[in-house]
């Protein structure tokens, strides 16, 4: 990733309810935004799904508590989980720290990879974000 | 929190503030359909003496558990309650202080909260208990919901004899969310049939449920029933209805159990018609995050001293709202205090003791009344204090005929099992003297 600290990777797509996805060949990363972090606060617990779990886009995927609130995450495309990321059982922080590193929640086997047309650019993203987010 | 009352004055400027003329307006958004038209069906109010002279008048149309011999359980069991419990549960910073919102503020509450979690988890062998629930009925239904969030499967299979008020009240709270609970069926000697759970045991199964001691007073082997959950990738769920049987049998956590729930009246808590109850549940700590209710947690302030805290309180609704964990955000504070103070007097060999008495009295009870000509114990295998007799002939009428000598003869089977017309479910605990067992075995005799 050329600019993991950056707020809005120009690499990435990114849904309206602050999830991203980064897709290599039928692969897609899933993570939360630096904005969704932010706005969680210090995070303490992530439940993630079990690897082979199939999710359509839009589904909730799972949960990340923070210290304010448990908030849903939900699935940028639809797919397969062919991995978790567990490293977050034991350091949830990593999801404060590099949410577009280290912080990184599952790994999943795109369907259909047209459904990243509906999803929105860095730039979209960003002005979403600066128009409250919602 | 204050109770006062609001005055016609009061009640006008409220009205005025909200733009309206009657509080009946209030109501507008109610179909005219569904309201009541009419007043309550309510007799005159009464001088509080003529009102104390009417309940003693209908106190006396009922049996007086001091002066005869009750061997009624099924779900509610009579037990000795110290002075000490009642004593210190009805001091006023413990009797009219609901759950607190303000939690921190009443260190005093949450640590009472905390032992009572501590000693749940030590009964049953499991990580982490809750702050009590209604009842053991909503517990249940608290740990199918449990299981379902954690499996994603929509199925339950009930081994052996579980209290079928538990599942009725479990049906009504989850068959919205399209769970279907599966009764096993099949009995052995009174007890589930591993067979029969493992045929209904597929692929959609979140948990198998079975209650320890069962319903019908058997002890379950446990550990082979969630054994095969667990192999089915299911949870096992063991309910407790009798908690004083915790002093004495293996503890469900290290029998296999993930989640142990059920009723803690047993502990310092006397037998009401309806109630109140206390509900119970202890899990593995992976399931932490899926416990309903109140949470408790230890903690050190900056200054390092030991203190108190809700902990977990995230998934509660009060800030999850509908997607909260549970729809119960309170915890049975009273109830549960008196359990916690029934526990810490008896200690850990009391609680022993206390069980191994009522184990024994059953005992003698259940060969005593299966030598009466014609009646026999249903069930040859191990039972706590609750057994099945069977006698010759109408149950709920021998039933009827004992309770004119100021006996409770158990509870009669057909209520609950059209097909056990013979059977009664006979409950002994410490309460009852070796004489009130010889007298209940003289008069059954002679009622046969």
């Amino acid at each position: 990733m050329k600019e993991p600290n950056a707020a809005f990777p120009p690499n990435l797509r990114y849904s309206k309810e602050h999830e991203w996805v980064r897709v290599e060949g039928s692969v897609g990363i899933v993570g939360i935004t630096h904005y969704a972090q932010s706005e969680l606060g210090d995070v303490v617990f992530v439940d993630l799904p079990e690897k082979g779990r199939a999710l359509t886009a839009g589904q909730e995927l799972g949960t990340i508590e923070s210290v304010k609130a448990v908030s849903e995450v939900y699935a940028p495309l639809s797919g397969e989980v062919l991995e978790a990321n567990e490293s977050l059982r034991d350091h949830p922080e990593k999801v404060n720290a590099d949410p577009y590193g280290e912080g990184w929640l599952i790994r999943l086997k795109v369907a259909d990879t047209s459904e990243l047309e509906k999803l929105l650019t860095a730039e979209g993203y960003q002005s979403h974000v600066e128009e409250g987010g919602h | 929190m204050r109770y006062i009352p609001s005055g016609p004055g009061d009640r006008k400027k409220l009205l005025q503030a909200l733009g309206l003329d009657r509080a009946d307006q209030l109501f507008d958004s109610i179909p005219k359909a569904y309201r009541l038209q009419r007043p309550l069906d309510l007799p005159p109010s009464q001088a509080e003496a003529d009102l104390m002279t009417h309940f003693r008048e209908l106190s006396r149309k009922t049996l007086d558990p001091h002066d005869s011999a009750v061997f009624l359980g099924g779900g509610a069991y009579r037990h000795f309650i110290p002075a000490v419990v009642d004593h210190l549960i009805s001091r006023a910073e413990f009797y009219s202080s609901y759950t607190p919102y303000q939690p921190e503020f009443s260190q005093g509450t949450l640590q009472s909260i905390f032992e009572f979690q501590t000693l749940i988890c030590q009964l049953t062998g499991l990580e982490a208990a809750n702050a009590s629930l209604y009842d053991g009925a909503s517990a249940l239904a608290e740990g199918i919901l449990l299981a379902h969030r954690v499996k994603r499967r929509r199925r339950v299979v009930v081994a052996g004899c579980v209290h079928p008020d538990y599942l009725r009240v479990a049906r009504t709270l989850t068959e919205t969310l399209g769970v279907e609970i599966v009764e096993a069926g099949a009995l052995e000697d009174g007890a589930a049939s591993l067979k029969a759970v493992e045929k209904v045991l597929t692929a959609d199964v979140a948990a198998v449920v079975v209650q320890q001691p069962n319903f019908l007073g058997r002890l379950e082997d446990v550990a082979p029933l969630a054994e095969a959950a667990h192999r089915a990738g299911a949870l096992c769920l063991v309910v407790v209805n009798e908690a004083v049987s915790l002093g004495l049998l293996k503890a469900p956590g290290a029998a296999g159990a993930d989640v142990a729930l059920g009723e803690a009246q047993s502990f310092g808590i006397p037998v009401s018609y309806g109630g109140p109850y206390l509900g119970f549940m202890a899990v593995r700590s992976e399931f932490v995050r899926e416990l309903p209710g109140r949470l408790v947690g230890q903690a050190r302030d900056a200054q390092g001293r030991t203190g108190y805290v809700l902990t977990l309180a995230t998934r509660e609704q009060h800030i999850r709202r509908e997607r909260a964990t549970s729809n119960i955000c309170t915890n049975q504070g009273l109830c549960m205090l008196a359990a916690s103070l029934f526990m810490a007097t008896l200690g850990k060999e009391g609680m022993r003791e206390l069980a191994v008495q009522n184990r024994a009295r059953a005992e003698y009870a259940k060969a005593l009344l299966s030598r009466t000509p014609g009646c026999r114990a249903l069930f040859s295998g191990p039972s706590f204090n609750e057994f099945v007799l069977q006698v010759p002939g109408d149950a709920t009428r021998i039933h009827r005929k004992l309770l004119e000598k100021q006996i409770v003869a158990g509870l009669p089977l057909a209520e609950n099992f059209p097909d056990r017309k013979k059977e009664l479910l006979i409950c002994v605990t410490e309460t009852n003297s070796r004489a009130q067992i010889d007298r209940f075995a003289r008069e059954l005799g002679r009622e046969l």
